[in-house]
């Protein structure tokens, strides 16, 4: 499977975006070009400021401009958005559910940067935050349409975006819908949910997986708070021998755990498998290198289904499509992280 | 009438009596307060709200509204306690205040000043009343949620970047307290609005130099704060806190800069008995009734 890949979906687009409306804002913290607002800050200079390496006063005049009617969208590594920020975050942003939009890129295990840089527990930490929304992008189609559905959102945003080389996966005029998953194929037996770089990873599988004859449901999700999507819903009551959800994220607090509250509210009687970072933190090393590491893949997703229905497909590893992973130096990032 | 020129002498002297007066009456009523606040910023707070800061006219002392939930997305209660301050009028200064515990002090204050009508202290630390001991963004004459000490000076920066964008003549004032100055917050907020240039953006500070633990010297030092606030590009002048004249000409100070109006205090000015209690300060509860029976006469004097 080979898709089109768009250099810094987000660069231009943001920049166009932002010609008519004059309440965008942007806030940045020392990662301007690394989060691809370098041109949009010199396109628009009166509406950027620089806050330097300081997130928890970024947070607050963030905050204050919200409130005067601003609307700001920070731009940083998703990490620096949360963690070590999380008090302003919930008391300056999420209680007075102000409209701000936090940028948040190199999701998971994107960046060789390390521990440090590896937002892996965003999700389980921004799901448990009153009034707050989450995105996430899977492919430059909803790199491009997913500021639309965050400025709608009357409240915080929270985006895992993408940058650099970015596979379109989905095709470019049906954007990202608030709420509402992607299906990507229908099946009764398995019911799949992907998010994020995770779905390209789980489309190298499917088809070999269809051929198999295993009938899988797959769907794609971009919303991550609120997770009550009828689709969703009815997807993970209804298979007939189990579900899977693949997150590059920890399998602790977020999709999977959304997944299973689902479930179990709704007393669905079959297995879940939960793909995704199994509670121990990465280390710095390549996306490949770190997605095998710790079953981020395709592998991972066939043995899944393998356990669920009971037999071995016989898929061997050099049977998946190529796995398609930016170059760690591609020309289209600002630095190597 | 609330005050938009700088109050006459008698007027600041009777609102700062009046602060301390209420506090104390409401602690001895409430078997507790945070007094020492109302002891050390009596003075700042009636300069504050007698003309310091250019805060829109209230008509007449309002009252409190009741809790109404909650903020949650698409608007819902979203009111804060901005109409106590005069509301939003570009050539008219905002006040945005940061030590959320000296609720009861600010409101006192209000109250003396004509803004809040004297029966919202009933409502005071009351279940479902927004006139709440730790105040929040919906109390009265607050903004924000600042409880969490330091985030009110990182928002009101953001209120100044926005009203500088809008062109809007009025200043944005941030009233703190010296225990705030040892987060990290504070000082990232300090480098930011000095980086930024917000001329508009002004603090005043009563660095009593007391809090929960004891005194500052003795649970984390600050000093030199001027000489700090200074070397982060800020124009910096120290007063005493309790000498009106000198709070008003530190407001008139002439600069680009942001302005930080720091005011050395007093902890039990205007209430000496309670220096026996030293270090112990931050919240005044007491522990007989002997020693209560003995605040109950100092209210009885200060009433004269």
């Amino acid at each position: 499977m080979s898709y089109e890949i768009v250099n810094r979906p987000h660069q231009q687009n943001f920049i166009d975006w932002s010609a008519d409306k004059p309440e965008v804002v942007v806030l940045t913290a020392d990662l301007t070009n690394s989060c691809e607002v370098g041109r949009w800050r010199d396109t628009y200079p009166e509406r950027f400021f620089s806050m330097g390496m300081a997130e928890q006063n970024m947070l607050g005049v963030a905050a204050g401009l919200a409130r005067e009617g601003f609307e700001p969208w920070l731009h940083t590594f998703a990490v620096f958005l949360y963690r070590r920020p999380l008090d302003q975050l919930q008391m300056s942003i999420a209680y007075p559910s102000l409209k701000v939009r936090l940028v948040g890129f190199l999701p998971g295990i994107m960046t060789p940067g390390g521990v440090t840089h590896q937002a892996i527990e965003d999700f389980a930490v921004m799901r448990a935050i009153p009034n707050m929304t989450i995105l996430e992008v899977g492919d430059a189609t909803e790199a491009e349409s997913v500021i639309d559905v965050a400025h709608a959102v009357d409240g915080p945003v929270y985006i895992r975006q993408l940058r650099g080389e970015v596979s379109r996966l989905f095709p470019k005029d049906e954007p990202l819908v608030f709420n509402h998953a992607r299906v990507l194929s229908e099946g009764e037996e398995i019911t799949l949910i992907t998010s994020g770089i995770m779905t390209e990873e789980a489309l190298r599988a499917m088809p070999l997986i269809k051929q198999k004859g295993v009938l899988v449901k797959h769907l794609h999700v971009s919303t991550i708070k609120p997770f009550n999507d009828p689709q969703v819903v009815s997807a993970v009551t209804s298979a007939s021998k189990g579900v899977i959800t693949m997150e590059n994220h920890s399998i602790i607090g977020g999709i999977g755990s959304a997944v299973a509250e689902i479930m179990a509210e709704h007393g669905a009687a079959v297995p879940l498998r939960r793909i995704g970072i199994n509670d121990t933190y990465a280390h710095g090393a390549s996306q490949k290198h770190l997605m095998e590491e710790l079953g981020l893949n395709a592998q991972s997703l066939v043995a899944a289904v393998e356990g669920l229905i009971g037999r071995n497909l016989h898929i061997a590893a050099e049977d998946l499509a190529a796995a398609r992973v930016a170059d760690v130096h591609s020309a289209a990032k600002a630095e190597a992280l | 009438m609330t005050k938009t020129q700088r109050a006459s002498d008698q007027w600041l002297t009777e609102v700062a009596k009046g602060i301390r007066q209420r506090v104390l009456g409401h602690s001895l009523k409430n078997n507790g307060g945070y007094m020492s606040q109302a002891c050390s910023a009596a003075e700042l707070l009636s300069c504050m709200y007698g003309g310091l800061i250019d805060l829109p006219e209230v008509p007449e002392p309002l009252l409190p509204r009741p809790f109404a939930g909650t903020p949650g997305i698409a608007g819902k209660n979203r009111e804060t306690g901005i109409e106590f301050h005069g509301g939003r009028k570009p050539d008219r200064d905002r006040l945005i205040s940061s030590p959320a515990h000296y609720a009861l002090v600010i409101y006192a204050a209000m109250i003396e000043s004509g803004r809040l009508h004297e029966d919202a202290l009933n409502d005071f630390n009351k279940d479902g009343s927004t006139v709440e001991m730790i105040g929040a963004e919906h109390s009265p004459g607050f903004e924000t949620t600042t409880g969490s000490l330091a985030q009110a000076i990182s928002q009101a920066s953001g209120i100044a970047i926005a009203r500088k964008i809008r062109k809007e003549t009025g200043n944005t004032w941030v009233f703190m307290s010296d225990g705030e100055f040892q987060e990290g917050q504070t000082w990232e907020a300090l480098q930011a609005a000095s980086f930024h240039n917000l001329g508009n953006l002004k603090v005043i500070v009563d660095v009593n130099q007391g809090q929960c633990d004891g005194p500052m010297d003795q649970v984390m030092s600050i000093e030199p704060l001027a000489s700090k606030i200074e070397a982060f590009g800020w124009e910096v002048v120290r007063v005493d806190g309790h000498d009106t004249d000198a709070i008003f000409d530190a407001g008139k100070t002439v600069t680009d800069k942001p302005l930080m109006i720091l005011c050395y205090t007093d902890p039990v000015r205007g209430l000496p008995i309670m220096q026996s209690r030293f270090p112990t300060l931050h919240y005044l509860r007491f522990t007989s009734e002997t020693e209560k029976a003995t605040y109950a006469a100092a209210y009885q004097e200060m009433s004269k």
